[in-house]
């Protein structure tokens, strides 16, 4: 027996772009800053639900499993199960399929599923020589000891990378993630003025999205311990010109490279939220859904080209349930950069790509730029590792509500040659 | 079903060791560690009272025939060891009968710290006053975490009385130890055990193992180290006792508060000889109990105990939704957060919500609250610019503008959308809550809740009722005050209500005084002599001169008397913004380096006290005559715990009382400059 599965409310924190050093929240206190007005919004009881689960990459110290400890400092309950699941870009989604199939299968009536990233706390990282030498200073006994160990002391020790620099690198290809975008621009012939010109867009639709209010109820503002309101996610540029972006450099490839930082998904801090729940736990608690999840998808290819994963998850989903291209009315592609959202597009209209790869007759077909990431996406917005699959299922319920949309897809690319993807529909 | 935490066993069954035959405060079980567990009769906090003490003395007996090995000194209460001496039982005593007291309390703490056998206090939670001198009285002490050991004598205008003075100088640093006990501060758990108050400090499961280290003599003593030796000669002492004498003096005046100078006699005269020292202690501490000082001071306990009483029972309020996040509300809402309830703050704007949220942790942080404690607030805590709060919250409490139109808009639009028990409280100064109720959604279940500024400094809060109030409104709004840790006190819906009513004419006359061309700082610093906190120059510029302006034109409107008039320039100010300490300027200018004086007149002007001071007792008088108020305590309370109106004289009805003159003075101020002094009616009653 499966069972309808609605999502029936979510929020997010404002995204911010990290400025170099840690922003204000770790990643539990985003959780609880979006968290918080949600569960007041609603009508049900703080302790109503069955599971709380949290995607959340970078996770810091002080906050091992931060599904639990946003659930405790949520007040929803010492007997609160939480967990928290790791998929790396993909765990905001994650943790949303899998509330979805508990619900389905009808172990559970009612989670609260999220993501959260504080990527400005990311730690750094001390090469293994130094953590050794540091691990040993702090055995030493007496001033001799230590003063012998001083002398081990080497300046390279000092050097530490950031974590995420790391955290960016693909461990078995070790291609950095922006890499792989230059991969693809490559296979796929993106030009960078084409990469500049999506990118320019992405600015222009959150900036319109955010001055008509069509946010205000999914974005919601975050209050730091310094006094300041976060009111919007605060790395879009609205009056961002080709010949701005044109003026950038290479991120990633010098100096050939046409991944830049402008047509890129930016490095922010952010979490989001969304209640699932199923036909009674709408029923009992006189709940007010605004979309319901059909299915999801998982899928894998080799990491260099990780950037093609939402074609790759997508088309079973469409292909399943006898989709053709015009009958997904919306779409969100997590725009990880703007070359690896146009090769996904290049590749749904190849011929050849959709016969041979994915099996279809001839191309899927041509996304039409109207009905894809309407009010921007990861380039303009940011991308919080962990929270970002979250966002753009809850976005895409949102925006198919205001626009009456029937049908729609989120999907998402996901470093080490992942993919998801999910089927919404109106209620 | 029992929630798992709450069904495992404590471990901990102090009421399976029986009380002896005879005995009402005491449990007792003999063994080779013998065990006595103080468990005061009828209540749930233990004072060492004189049945305390008398029934130990014969227990005493009875365990040195036991000959235990070591014997274990503890208390049955879950708050704590003892909150103090029973001050009920002391209160009246007087002359020979208190140092008769003194002296069969001393000999019963002499017989315990002479065992031939290790004695051993265990303490936990408060262990103040009389309690720490009970086991200070022991070989040893080991405390439990969470443990707040204190002399909090100072604020009775008291000085240790049980031997403490002794004991805590000769256990730990005596500089330490007499900074302890002249400022009344407690020490917590670490501070106590790094100090050497405590031998060790331990979760309370392992207790057990550290009775057993201490019986096999394995616990060592701190010693008060080089200092405590040093101090043993006079003249070391008399030069510590200079210094204290000043600091003293800055903080309270010999003249008003004597004990301080008493205790600080008592070390440097005796400090080097532990018998001595003994018997001044006792002759001082009796000496003191007479003094004016400590009888109001005790009055003034009296009376918060009082104000505590009124709001007893259930709240019924897990929720508070706070509307206004300006300087009041968001000091409401941190409070409220910091006490345990859940708080959602509104505003329309974003930029006070964080202001608040800010305000919240500097007040954290000044209530030392830990990391993990000041999160917490934090969370339950919810700036709310959505207003989401107002279907959930269990009470709404206004804190917006005080202006009507704004207040009537915000009550209609909570119409059909509060909870249905949900009650709404207004925080309104100068408005009447007549003029409010018509808008509210339910009169019954609307009411005043009157918090004074800074809510986390001043502990009262008026609870004001109207004709339409229920009963129960205005007792869970008093449950709720007082288990946010203020005092509720009770009064009707009077123009200024009971506090600021009384304060409104020491605030106007004092701009009257300014006008006539007295400078601002001897006006201050005569009410300073008084025993002010501030004077009230100083405190309009901190109440704001915005608000003292609101609250002298709504006392002039709606008293039916003479008041005195607002000077011009005064609404000129506020019209420039110059509105006092948070605008940076008022009547003494912040920004520019200008500081209000802090020191009393050496000889103010009697003139000034009186002007200032009488037209408060009068409105008092008023208040009472008018039912503002139910008794004349009330009235004291309400004003020292929401002005600090100079406490060691026990509030402006006592001051009267005592006085007597008081009328009469007021007619001849009333001659001199004005009707606005004319004694109320309500005086041929009063007395």
């Amino acid at each position: 027996m499966t069972r309808p599965v609605y999502l029936v409310d979510g929020a997010r924190t404002p995204f911010l772009k990290a400025r170099g050093g840690p922003g204000p929240f770790t990643p539990v206190d985003l959780a609880v800053q979006c968290g918080r007005p949600l569960l007041m919004r609603q009508p049900m009881p703080r302790d109503a639900f069955d599971l709380v689960i949290l995607g959340c990459v970078n996770v810091i110290q002080d906050e091992m499993n931060p599904a639990r400890v946003a659930a405790l400092r949520l007040g929803m309950g010492d007997e609160q199960v939480a967990f928290t699941v790791q998929i790396n870009c993909g765990s905001g989604m994650q943790s949303i399929d899998t509330a979805f199939r508990y619900i389905r299968d009808g172990s559970h009536e009612m989670i609260l599923a999220g993501g959260t990233e504080a990527l400005s706390h990311a730690p750094l990282v001390y090469n293994r020589e130094a953590t050794e030498w540091f691990g040993g200073m702090a055995q030493a006994k007496g001033a001799m000891d230590k003063a012998a160990k001083l002398t081990e002391l080497r300046p390279d020790f000092f050097s530490p990378v950031i974590g995420l620099e790391r955290g960016l690198t693909d461990p078995i290809t070790s291609l950095n993630m922006g890499q792989t975008a230059e991969v693809l621009a490559h296979r796929f012939g993106i030009d960078r003025e084409t990469a500049d010109a999506y990118a320019v867009d992405s600015h222009k639709r959150l900036a319109a999205a955010q001055a008509d209010g069509r946010l205000d109820h999914e974005v919601l503002p975050a209050f730091d311990r310094d006094g300041v309101a976060h009111k919007t996610d605060d790395g879009v540029r609205p009056d961002n010109s080709m010949d701005q972006l044109a003026k950038l450099g290479p991120a990633f490839e010098k100096p050939y490279g046409k991944v830049t930082a402008g047509n890129s998904s930016q490095i922010t801090d952010g979490a989001s939220w969304v209640i699932l729940a199923s036909e009674t736990a709408v029923k009992a608690h006189g709940l007010d859904p605004i979309a319901r999840l059909v299915d999801s998808e998982w899928a894998a290819l080799d990491p260099s080209i990780m950037g093609l994963g939402p074609v790759l998850a997508s088309t079973p989903l469409t292909q399943r349930h006898g989709l053709a291209v015009d009958d997904i009315d919306l779409w969100e592609i997590n725009e990880a950069f703007a070359a690896q959202v146009l090769s996904c597009l290049t590749a749904w209209q190849d011929d050849d790509f959709c016969r041979d790869v994915l099996g279809y007759d001839t191309a899927f077909g041509r996304i039409d730029r109207g009905r894809l990431n309407v009010d921007g996406g990861a380039i303009s917005l940011g991308h919080p590792v962990g929270a970002s699959g979250n966002r753009i299922v809850l976005h895409l319920a949102n925006a198919m509500k205001t626009k009456g949309a029937r049908r729609g897809i989120a999907t998402e690319c996901i470093g080490g040659g992942l993919g998801g993807a999910m089927l919404l529909e109106a209620v | 079903m029992t929630d798992v935490l709450e069904y495992l066993p404590k471990r901990l069954a102090p009421e399976e060791t029986p009380k002896p035959q005879g005995v009402t405060n005491w449990r007792y079980a003999q063994g080779d560690i013998a065990q006595l567990w103080l468990d005061c009769a009828d209540t749930g906090t233990n004072v060492i009272s004189e049945a305390v003490l008398r029934e130990l003395d014969t227990l005493l007996d009875q365990i040195k025939g036991d000959r235990p090995r070591a014997l274990v000194i503890r208390s049955a209460k879950a708050g704590g060891f003892a909150a103090g001496a029973d001050i009920d039982g002391f209160a009246d005593l007087r002359g020979d009968k208190a140092v008769q007291m003194l002296e069969q309390g001393h000999a019963v703490l002499d017989k315990l710290a002479a065992l031939p056998f290790t004695t051993i206090a265990v303490v936990h939670g408060n262990t103040l006053g009389g309690g720490l001198e009970l086991a200070l009285a022991c070989d040893h002490r080991i405390g439990v975490e969470g443990v707040k050991v204190g002399f909090p004598e100072v604020q009775l205008g008291l000085h240790p009385g049980l031997g403490g003075t002794v004991r805590l100088t000769q256990l730990i640093d005596p500089v330490a130890a007499m900074q302890m006990m002249l400022t009344g501060s407690s020490a917590h758990d670490r501070k106590a055990r790094k100090l050497g108050i405590l031998d060790a400090l331990v979760p309370e499961r392992h207790v057990e193992a550290a009775i057993c280290a201490a019986a096999a003599g394995k616990l060592d003593h701190y010693s008060g180290g080089l200092r405590a030796t040093a101090m043993r000669t006079r003249a070391a002492r008399a030069l510590a006792a200079t210094r204290m004498r000043s600091e003293a003096e800055k903080k309270a005046p010999n003249q008003h508060y004597p004990a301080p100078f008493a205790l600080i006699n008592l070390w440097e005269d005796h400090g080097g000889d532990a018998t001595e020292m003994q018997k001044a202690e006792i002759a001082s501490f009796a000496e003191l109990l007479d003094s004016a000082t400590a009888q109001n001071l005790i009055r003034v306990f009296f009376l918060r105990r009082k104000l505590k009483s009124e709001g007893k029972g259930k709240d019924g309020i897990d929720h508070v939704h706070v509307i206004g996040a300006g300087a009041m509300g968001a000091e409401i809402a941190a409070w409220s957060a910091m006490q345990g309830k859940r708080v959602t703050l509104e505003d329309v704007a974003l930029e006070p919500l964080g202001k608040a949220v800010k305000r919240a942790v500097g007040i954290y942080d000044k209530k030392h609250l830990s990391g993990i404690d000041a999160r917490d607030a934090l969370d339950r805590m919810m700036p709310d610019p959505n207003g989401l709060g107002r279907a959930r919250a269990d009470l709404v409490i206004e804190a917006a503008p005080e202006k009507l139109e704004i207040k009537d808009k915000i009550y209609a639009s909570l119409a059909g959308v509060m909870k249905p028990n949900a009650i709404l409280a207004s925080n309104t100064s100068s408005l009447k809550l007549a003029d409010l109720v018509a808008t509210a959604p339910d009169a019954g279940r609307f009411a005043g809740l009157h918090f004074f500024n800074p809510v986390s400094q001043m502990p009262l809060v008026e609870v004001v009722s109207h004709d339409g109030a229920e009963a129960r409104t205005l007792d869970r709004l008093a449950a709720f005050a007082e288990g946010i840790d203020r005092l509720p006190v009770r009064v009707t819906d009077y123009p200024g209500f009971l506090v600021n009513r009384i304060l409104g004419p020491y605030l106007m006359e004092a701009m009257v005084m300014l006008e006539e061309g007295k400078s601002k700082e001897e006006i201050d610093c005569a009410a300073l002599a008084f025993g002010m906190p501030m004077g009230p120059v100083t405190l309009a510029d901190q109440v704001g001169l915005d608000i003292c302006l609101e609250v002298a034109r709504s006392l002039r409107n709606g008293l039916d008397r003479p008041m005195a008039d607002t000077p011009d320039w005064l609404a000129e100010m506020v019209d420039k913004g110059h509105t006092g300490r948070k605008s940076g300027r008022g009547l003494y200018d912040y920004d520019n380096g200008e500081t209000p004086p802090d020191l009393p007149a050496d000889d103010p002007a009697d003139s000034i006290i009186e002007r200032l001071i009488l037209p408060m007792c009068d409105a008092g008088v008023e208040c009472l005559r008018k039912g503002v108020a139910q008794d004349a305590d009330s009235v004291d309370a309400a004003v020292i715990f929401g002005t600090g109106w100079a406490p060691f004289r026990g509030g402006p009805m006592h001051y009267a009382k005592v006085r007597r003159d008081v009328p009469r003075r007021l007619e001849a101020l009333a001659a001199e400059h004005g009707v606005r002094f004319a004694p109320d009616k309500g005086w041929a009653s009063f007395g």
